[in-house]
């Protein structure tokens, strides 16, 4: 990291965009400063000011600028410090991979969140719903390693955090994810023997955890 | 050999219309393929299985959706008349800006659009927040590109166009020169620069295209 450089990150420990960002600066291997916001109980000024159209971390603070939408962070890191990078070198590649990243961005966190927040009925049209969605994954990673290729890149950091989330759709649901979605089993576990992403991911029982007391704190249960 | 562009779209599409936009502003020679949307062709929805929706960007054989995704993709292989900044916080701002659009102006006026009575009314306010947000983001400039139009003006100002059919349609107020005299004044610029304008559909036709449409969607609704 040059001198001078300031790289914070408003942060909450259980947040999947969040963790894509941690994930990339890992990657990239840019030292950063983590402030945990409490969400819950009352937003920084710093957050605020920084996004004050969404009011939601992420927030990047690179020399002491804002960026917030983890997706448009995640890429202006790739951009910024350019080793190793993270999209594909050629531009169908990279146009593939930013309309993956969207599909999941509009999809994915979404489904699973349904499901571990849902009950009776509901659940089990949120679970064939996270299904139908899980094909589209599957099947775009296929047999490849990961999601470019041979090289962990950009559509894995955007995706493998959902996945810390899988357990307690997965207990709410019912179902099992490596069950019904071996290569996607196997692409989470190759992902997670990569340090930046074993050292952010954090354990989904924590997570479900989480799940447990935010469907109490709203009534859910 | 020259390398073969296609475009599927269809003519009332204001996403279709971004790529038009931005295909005539780099100067690209590209097939028109009109869709029938009641009746997509087999082509189209192999070329877009997953989502099965115009417009799709065929180049070289290789398809692509997602009009914000094709809009870079553009960018980056048509290197003249950049849309995208060079450099990494400018393009950071432009995606924000374009994402903030779809995600929260456009739902909001389709909202109004579709809503009848107190909803309206809500609805309409709602959007005119989510409009003067976005002109926040012209940072007091009359383009987002500044002098020249860049990623945002392309992929956003469409619309300039359709919030004016819907406040014709559904009688409200979205566009309030008096609380949002820049943003009015970005839409009026930008629609009436020559290469933009004569991408545009009738505005007439355009009128009674969603006067139907919007029969369709009240209808389904209720």
């Amino acid at each position: 990291m040059s001198k001078g450089e300031e790289v914070v990150l408003l942060d909450f420990w259980a947040s999947p965009f969040c963790m894509r960002v941690k994930i990339a600066l890992g990657e990239k291997g840019v030292t950063f400063e983590s402030r945990e916001e409490d969400l819950f109980g009352g937003k920084s000024e710093l957050l605020l000011k920084s996004n004050p159209i969404y009011q939601k971390v992420p927030v990047f603070l690179h020399n002491g600028k804002p960026l917030c939408e983890s997706s448009v962070i995640v890429s202006y890191i790739d951009e910024t410090w350019a080793s190793p990078a993270l999209l594909p070198p050629c531009t169908y590649g990279r146009a593939q991979a930013r309309f993956l990243a969207d599909y999941i961005d509009q999809k994915l966190f979404d489904a699973v969140r349904n499901v571990a927040m849902s009950k009776g009925e509901a659940t089990e049209a949120a679970k064939k719903e996270l299904i139908e969605i899980l094909k589209v994954v599957d099947g775009s990673l296929g047999d490849k390693d990961f999601f470019g290729g041979k090289t962990f890149g950009f559509i894995d950091i955007i995706a493998i955090p959902f996945t810390s989330w899988f357990l307690a759709a997965e207990k709410m649901g019912n179902f099992q994810v490596e069950a019904e979605f071996p290569k996607v089993s196997g692409w989470i576990k190759r992902c997670m023997q990569r340090e930046s992403v074993a050292k952010i991911i954090p354990d989904p029982e924590k997570i479900y955890e989480f799940v447990l007391m935010f469907r109490k704190k709203n009534g859910i249960d | 050999m020259a390398a073969s562009v296609s475009l599927f779209g269809y003519w009332a599409s204001p996403f279709t219309l971004r790529i038009k936009w931005a295909l005539k502003l780099k100067g690209i020679q590209y097939e028109y393929i009109e869709e029938d949307l009641p009746n997509k062709s087999p082509l189209l929805l192999q070329y877009n299985p997953v989502h099965k929706k115009i417009p799709v960007l065929v180049h070289e054989g290789k398809p692509l959706a997602e009009s914000l995704v094709i809009m870079e993709y553009i960018d980056e292989v048509w290197k003249e008349s950049p849309l995208l900044p060079q450099d990494p916080y400018g393009r950071a701002k432009a995606r924000f800006w374009s994402n903030f659009a779809d995600d929260k102006c456009v739902p909001s006026v389709m909202r109004t659009f579709v809503a009848e009575g107190e909803d309206k009314e809500k609805a309409a306010e709602e959007a005119r927040e989510h409009l003067k947000t976005l002109e926040s983001g012209l940072e007091g400039k009359q383009l987002f590109g500044g002098e020249k139009i860049n990623f945002v003006d392309v992929a956003v100002g469409w619309i300039g166009i359709w919030a004016r059919i819907v406040e014709k349609i559904a009688d409200v107020n979205l566009i309030d020169a008096k609380t949002m005299p820049l943003l009015d004044a970005w839409f009026a610029k930008f629609l009436e620069l020559p290469t933009i304008k004569e991408c545009v559909p009738p505005w007439d036709k355009l009128l009674e295209h969603n006067r139907g449409f919007r029969n369709i969607l009240t209808y389904a609704a209720t």
